[in-house]
């Protein structure tokens, strides 16, 4: 296999394994956060406001990590600077 | 597909030694949105009315003010007067970059990481301003050394870390929507792009609430006179609520 063959290769399986181990556990987090969030909705009904900023903000701060799985995977995909310097080496 | 609008050039002027500057998609639409938030906010407050009878207008952005204030106030337990600016300004700007989502030709500046770095770096230099402003130069200091002077390094790192956090988060949740609306139409086109279109509605509001919340959570937290004693917010903060809450369902 060639250089440019093994970096695709490598490319999109590492892009691949990355978004999937990586929405793995934010995923998990997030149910558990929202199954704690509508018990105590159940439990305090009058908080539900005060619950429910505070659950958005922590949704959002577990699902960064998810984000930036896919980031990467995105980089890995359409912006690889692996390929680029293999390209510019193999044209230059 | 171009996922970064930096690289969508409309217009070079070539200014001699200076090397050439690029108007792209991204400076256009920032200067777009800004325009309309302008224009548009100029010319509802030209004629504010203090009676029964005012300007739909008017009432949309009277309810937008006080729901802003409210939330600051909820949020740092502080009066809103001098926050409501800054933050004000970065729910609004984020919230409309993202809502002209649905506007054909449009790209936005948010799904540029340039534009979301420079929003996190502007929270960044407003913390210590804010801070100081409120508690003097050494009282901000001093929270570096809290609780011991050991936690220094790590608190300098936790302020770079949740300014890159800030910027990455926004930028990936914008720039994952019109990703993800580009795959969409390429393999199943005209009806679920536009479901999809419609979900970027919401995460976009959302994150320009949770960009705006915050910047407000880390603004209270430099300004706040007793760390620690009310809710703290931030980072440490879904750790100690996931904590409170396991110790109250054991």
């Amino acid at each position: 296999m060639t250089d440019l063959g093994l970096i695709a290769a490598v490319s999109i399986v590492m892009a691949g394994l990355t978004i999937a181990v990586g929405s793995l556990g934010p995923a998990f987090g997030e149910a558990r956060t929202a199954a704690q969030a509508l018990a105590a909705i159940a439990q305090q009904p009058d908080e539900a406001n005060t619950i429910a900023r505070t659950l958005f903000v922590s949704l959002a701060m577990i699902e960064s990590t998810a984000i930036y799985c896919f980031v990467v995977s995105m980089i890995l995909i359409f912006a690889n600077p692996f390929w680029d310097a293999a390209l510019q080496r193999a044209g230059g | 597909m171009r996922i970064n609008p930096d690289q969508i050039v409309f217009w070079q002027w070539h200014l001699g030694d200076w090397g050439v500057l690029n108007i792209n998609a991204t400076i256009l639409f920032t200067w777009l949105v800004m325009a309309i938030l302008v224009i548009g906010s100029r010319l509802i407050t030209y004629r504010l009315s203090s009676g029964m009878h005012m300007s739909r207008w008017q009432n949309l952005l009277e309810v937008l003010v006080q729901g802003m204030q409210t939330q600051i106030r909820d949020m740092s337990e502080q009066e809103p007067g001098r926050y409501l600016p800054f933050v004000g300004t970065l729910f609004v700007f984020i919230a409309l970059s993202n809502l002209l989502m649905v506007v054909p030709g449009y790209r936005p500046p948010t799904s540029s990481l340039s534009t979301t770095t420079a929003l996190a770096i502007c929270v960044l230099l407003a913390v210590p301003i804010y801070g100081v402003a409120e508690r003097g130069l050494s009282g901000y200091l001093r929270k570096y050394l809290q609780p011991t002077p050991l936690m220094l390094p790590f608190n300098i790192i936790g302020e770079v870390s949740r300014t890159i956090a800030l910027a990455i988060r926004l930028y990936g949740n914008v720039m994952s929507g019109t990703v993800i609306i580009a795959i969409l139409i390429s393999v199943a086109p005209f009806f679920f792009p536009i479901l999809i279109e419609l979900l970027g509605l919401l995460t976009g509001l959302v994150q320009a609430y949770i960009f705006a919340v915050l910047a407000m959570v880390y603004i209270a937290s430099a300004t706040r006179a007793h760390p620690g004693k009310s809710k703290s917010a931030g980072d440490e903060d879904v750790s100690t609520l996931a904590q409170t809450t396991e110790d109250k369902y054991k």
